[in-house]
């Protein structure tokens, strides 16, 4: 639980990161603007958190789901976030799909070999898969940057 | 970051490339709604996504109207403004309100006062 009000904050590095990505090269944004859309930030997940909540309500559950979420993107106007928002799910259910084959196999490679050789070739091939799988999500990424670019 | 159980180590790696701000910090905002009980893996996905997105629309919009452009900063005043202006951002007035000098805000007091002892 949030026992101080910094812990409310999201992380000032990552922040500036996802800001400096969004503007075009060489903007200078002040320390005042990276404090504000911060905080911005934090109010835009708690908004968001209270409308899916609404929707969550009037269906008599009380677990927040994805539908939710969208729902309340678009109660918030924020519909351009809709198609983003979704491709990113896919993605991200395909990587934890993913990632529970490899554990999968991971556990069948465990049975059947015990010793420690084999231990050192199976960490190689298990970053391999990471490698593998962490392409896509940014090939994702690169597409909706430049479709944000086009729109604005 | 000692404290991340093997299963919370699992997620971020799998997480590491679609979001980047950090869902454990984004479920514990959540969580400080009073409402709301439990949120499964990916409603908490799309918030965190859906925060990352609000994030660069809002940097992005409020540069693109803002009075920066020449000397390429994004400032406070810029923020403020699109608060202000753009309906979408209505519900950041209050925590993004705009600056005004201290004599201009006791003058506004003082015909406020004045215009209460007209009645």
């Amino acid at each position: 639980m949030a026992e101080r009000p910094e812990d409310l904050n999201l992380p000032n590095a990552v922040i500036t990161r996802i800001i400096k990505e969004a503007l075009p090269d060489g903007v200078n944004v002040s320390k005042e603007a990276r404090r504000a859309i911060s905080q911005a930030a934090s109010v835009f997940v708690l908004y968001a958190t209270s409308c899916a909540n609404n929707f969550a309500m009037k269906a008599k559950r009380k677990t927040l789901n994805a539908g939710d979420v969208l729902a309340a993107m678009e109660e918030m106007e924020f519909e351009r976030f809709m198609e983003p928002l979704k491709e990113a799910l896919e993605v991200y259910k395909k990587g934890q799909k993913g990632k529970k084959e490899v554990s999968e196999q991971k556990r069948k490679d465990k049975e059947k070999k015990a010793d420690s050789e084999n231990d050192k070739s199976r960490e190689e091939e298990e970053e391999e898969e990471e490698e593998r799988m962490e392409e896509e999500p940014e090939a994702e990424n690169e597409a909706e940057e430049e479709e944000e670019e086009v729109e604005n | 970051m000692s404290q991340n159980s093997a299963d919370k180590v699992d997620q971020t790696s799998t997480t590491k490339k679609t979001i980047s701000l950090p869902v454990s910090r984004v479920r514990l905002i959540m969580k400080s709604s009073p409402d709301v009980s439990s949120i499964n893996q990916d409603a908490l996905f799309l918030t965190t996504k859906a925060t990352e997105l609000f994030v660069q629309h809002l940097a992005l919009s409020s540069f693109n109207n803002g009075s920066g452009k020449e000397s390429n900063t994004l400032s406070y005043s810029d923020l403020a403004h699109t608060a202000e202006e753009t309906e979408t951002f209505h519900f950041l007035t209050d925590i993004l309100p705009k600056k005004i000098l201290a004599r201009d805000y006791l003058k506004s007091l003082e015909e406020m006062q004045e215009e209460d002892a007209d009645f």
